[in-house]
């Protein structure tokens, strides 16, 4: 078969091009929900007219992601009976329930609630507009869950049984499908990870302004506001990614021993956490390394002795179970999206505690640098997130169902590669272009500042909040 | 009546909602070109979907988790099978969606041209090519013994449903258009009213050759009565309009479009996926649904929560009712 028209290289290329775009623009939809809501709170308990300009100035660029949140996300529905159909035949007993809820309890409500909000603001009494943006944070947080509980039962299939007749797996149990502990540890991990990246943009904008001495009424608050949800986003985000390796240990050893590039079991010291490693570039030897003694022991069992399986042995073990093949992902791939993920989360909770310190008590550093780092907060902690999902799905391979199903055998036998090649250009043409303009479109927002929201009422001293209208 | 069966009614019911709704505001994006005459216009047309688009297109992709989750075999044949056709109506929905968001980022007349563009050929695509998806449903493709569709997209591009694209595309129009007519006031107002008699006539006849054509193959008794309310809806919605009954036009012409998705759901039952081919490869409700254990946690769930999806969605139109005007528009920034 000719590589280029290859339809299971290139339809994994697809979903996988298509999903990590897709993320680009839901970590904010989540977050910037939720803070437009607690600014919107603030303003409807104090009537304090920075506030309302703030809740409009992230809710600007809150609309202009939620746009390409919602358009790429209908592609995703799509692939999965596109591209992958025996997968879609085999696990949509299962699979396709949590999606259909996700649908019916969590975008319905988004969608509809998202509306009100945007061109509600002269027409609903203001508590009540108030509900709508909170509504519409509830409904997107909600939708994760769901999408994590689907995936989840990719990572640590539970709660079916196998039909032989049909050649599919049922689903058995919803709540035990719903409460699969992947998921219960992923979606703590993935909503504060979603807050780490909305904090990384608010500090990002804020930082933009303050750094010209402009706008200090709005963006003083904005960026104390982006700089604690970034550290307490962060601490849920360590304390859950702990609780999401023990999961991921338990459930796919393959996926630890390949974040770590181990090839042995090892035990207790032995059990190192690798720093940094310079290995050969099939990285099964290791040339050069700084390890932390005891430290993947304790981070895979939680006890100082604990042992860790290796690649070469779980290769073994599987081959066993599951027939000749191998059944290691790809190790520079995973091994350095685990230390890219981890490092960069890291960091951006050590940006936010110098930030505080150095804003303490309504100070402003005046030095270039300072500002600079902070508006690499935005990307790079968004880089983090995408690292960690491209840790988990390339983690999960070679299966797309683990230990049920491989992804070789899971796409549409009647798509042809020419087709795929097709769909593969389109969408990145077009996701491209869209990407250049709402970058583009998000800067100029965040350049612009927080709009003027007009006069307070000289009566009740309150703003009257303009209309909106496309 | 089994799960199974309640599913696949379910599935249309989905459907219906989609088509009635997304299917007007498909119609206000088409009719851009012929209705806006500046840039006002244009921005009284947008405005009369923007609360509600989205919520509009909400109905496709719950549609579509319901069919993976209810039928995973037909979701599969049908979205494998169909694989070009849906990639552009992707295409087309995403250009669309964001269209809304970003036309009006900008005053340039230039920018807000490429998104009025691309609004009227986003819009005109899906209208078409659902039409078109769904009438090559019904009339069968030629499937293997896997279930895999073995034509390829011109075999979907015949007659027959080319004819079921244009019935969409011009019903979904019209409807759009009486939308434009209910829901704006003054000279447009009576523009909207003049093109949807116009369109409507037009509708009319294509309507009737389609469904009679989809009867006299696929006809049961049921369907005939469902093509006929619609067809009744239809013409009567056309005089409504004609009359300047725009309420009454819109609802009517809500019902044609609602009883013609049902009719060509009862043309397809029992099956949900007759293959031309050989009647041994269709697939059918019994064959292409999910157990009855998904399915009864899929029908509690819809039983609670669809009827409260449309109590919160009613009241969003509600809040929306009033006309949108030029003055609301000229009072806005840009």
């Amino acid at each position: 078969m000719n590589d280029l028209l290859d339809p299971l290289l290139l339809s994994r290329w697809q979903f996988g091009l298509t999903t990590v775009y897709h993320f680009l623009f839901v970590p904010l939809t989540i977050g910037l929900a939720t803070t437009a809501a607690i600014f919107q709170t603030a303003w409807y308990r104090t009537g304090k007219a920075e506030y309302l300009r703030i809740t409009r100035f992230f809710g600007q660029i809150f609309l202009i992601n939620f746009a390409m949140g919602v358009v790429t996300g209908i592609v995703q529905e799509f692939q999965f009976g596109m591209n992958w159909s025996e997968y879609s035949r085999f696990v949509g007993d299962v699979f396709g329930a949590p999606l259909a809820l996700e649908g019916l309890l969590a975008f319905f409500f988004e969608a509809t609630f998202i509306g009100l909000w945007i061109f509600g603001w002269d027409k609903l009494p203001r508590g009540l507009h108030l509900a709508t943006i909170w509504a519409t944070a509830v409904g997107s947080v909600l939708s994760a869950y769901f999408i994590i509980a689907a995936n989840a039962f990719m990572q640590n299939p539970v709660a079916y049984e196998m039909n032989a007749e049909k050649g599919r797996a049922e689903l058995t149990d919803i709540w035990e499908l719903l409460t699969n502990p992947v998921a219960l540890a992923a979606f703590p991990h993935t909503i504060a990870a979603a807050f780490m990246v909305t904090a990384g943009l608010i500090i990002a904008a804020s930082a933009w302004h303050l750094a010209r001495n402009q706008h200090l009424d709005t963006m003083r608050p904005a960026l104390k506001f982006g700089l604690w949800t970034m550290v307490g986003a962060g601490a849920a985000t360590v304390l859950s990614g702990d609780q999401l390796s023990l999961a991921m240990v338990a459930t796919q050893p393959m996926k630890m021993a390949a974040a770590e590039a181990m090839y042995n079991t090892a035990c207790g010291a032995g059990a190192s956490f690798s720093l940094f490693t310079l290995g050969t570039p099939d990285g099964s030897t290791e040339l050069f390394s700084i390890r932390v003694p005891y430290l993947l022991s304790f981070l895979s069992t939680h006890t100082f002795d604990g042992c860790v399986e290796g690649i070469n042995n779980l290769q073994a073990e599987y081959q066993e179970l599951y027939g000749p093949g191998d059944y290691a992902p790809i190790i520079w791939v995973t091994y350095w999206s685990f230390r890219w993920m981890m490092g960069l989360g890291m960091a951006h909770i050590l940006v936010a505690l110098v930030g505080l310190w150095l804003t303490r008590k309504g100070r402003m550093p005046r030095q270039r640098w300072v500002w600079r780092v902070a508006v690499w907060s935005f990307p790079l902690s968004l880089m983090a997130m995408i690292v960690g999902w491209v840790f988990t799905e390339m983690g999960r391979q070679p299966w797309i169902v683990f230990s049920l199903l491989p992804t070789e055998s899971a796409v549409s036998p009647n798509v042809t590669g020419l087709e795929v090649l097709i769909s593969l250009v389109a969408f990145t043409l077009v996701y491209g272009a869209l990407a250049v303009v709402e970058f583009r479109l998000v800067v100029r927002a965040i350049k612009k500042g927080p709009p003027e929201v007009g006069e307070p009422d000289p009566e009740s001293g309150r703003v009257e909040p303009a209309a909106t209208v496309y | 009546m089994d799960l199974p069966t309640l599913w696949f009614w379910i599935v249309a019911a989905l459907f219906v909602g989609y088509f009635v709704l997304d299917g007007f505001d498909f119609g206000v994006g088409m009719s851009l070109p012929f209705l806006g005459k500046d840039d006002t216009d244009r921005r009284v047309l947008i405005n009369t979907i923007g609360p509600v688009w989205d919520l509009n297109e909400t109905w496709v992709i719950v549609a579509g988790a319901a069919l993976f989750a209810a039928f995973p075999e037909w979701y599969a044949t049908l979205f494998s099978g169909f694989y070009l056709a849906l990639l552009l109506i992707l295409l087309a929905l995403i250009a669309r969606g964001v269209s809304f968001e970003y036309r009006h980022q900008r005053p340039e007349a230039a920018w807000k041209r490429r998104f009025d563009r691309m609004i009227v050929v986003g819009s005109a695509m899906p209208a078409f090519l659902w039409g078109v998806a769904f009438a090559n449903i019904v009339q069968g493709v030629p499937l293997d013994e896997g279930h895999n569709y073995i034509g390829t997209l011109v075999d979907l591009l015949n007659p027959y449903a080319l004819l079921g694209g244009l019935t969409t595309l011009l019903v979904f129009f019209t409807h759009g258009v009486v939308f434009v007519s209910l829901k704006t006031e003054g000279d447009l107002r009576v523009r909207a009213q003049r093109l949807a008699t116009r369109a409507g006539a037009v509708t009319v006849v294509v309507a009737a050759l389609f469904l009679v054509w989809t009867g006299l193959v696929n006809g049961t008794t049921w369907f005939w009565a469902l093509a006929a309310l619609a067809a009744v809806a239809l013409i009567g919605g056309w005089l409504a309009n004609a009359r300047g009954r725009e309420g009454v036009a819109f609802s009517l012409l809500a019902v044609t479009i609602a009883a013609t998705v049902l009719a060509l759901f009862s043309a397809l039952f029992p099956e949900v996926m007759p293959a031309s081919n050989d009647p041994a490869n269709s697939l059918t409700i019994a064959n292409a649904s999910s157990s009855d254990y998904t399915l009864t946690v899929m029908s509690w769930t819809a039983l609670i929560f669809l009827p409260l999806v449309l109590a919160y969605q009613g009241w969003t139109y509600w809040v929306f009712r009033k006309r949108v005007t030029r003055r609301s528009i000229e009072a806005a920034a840009h």
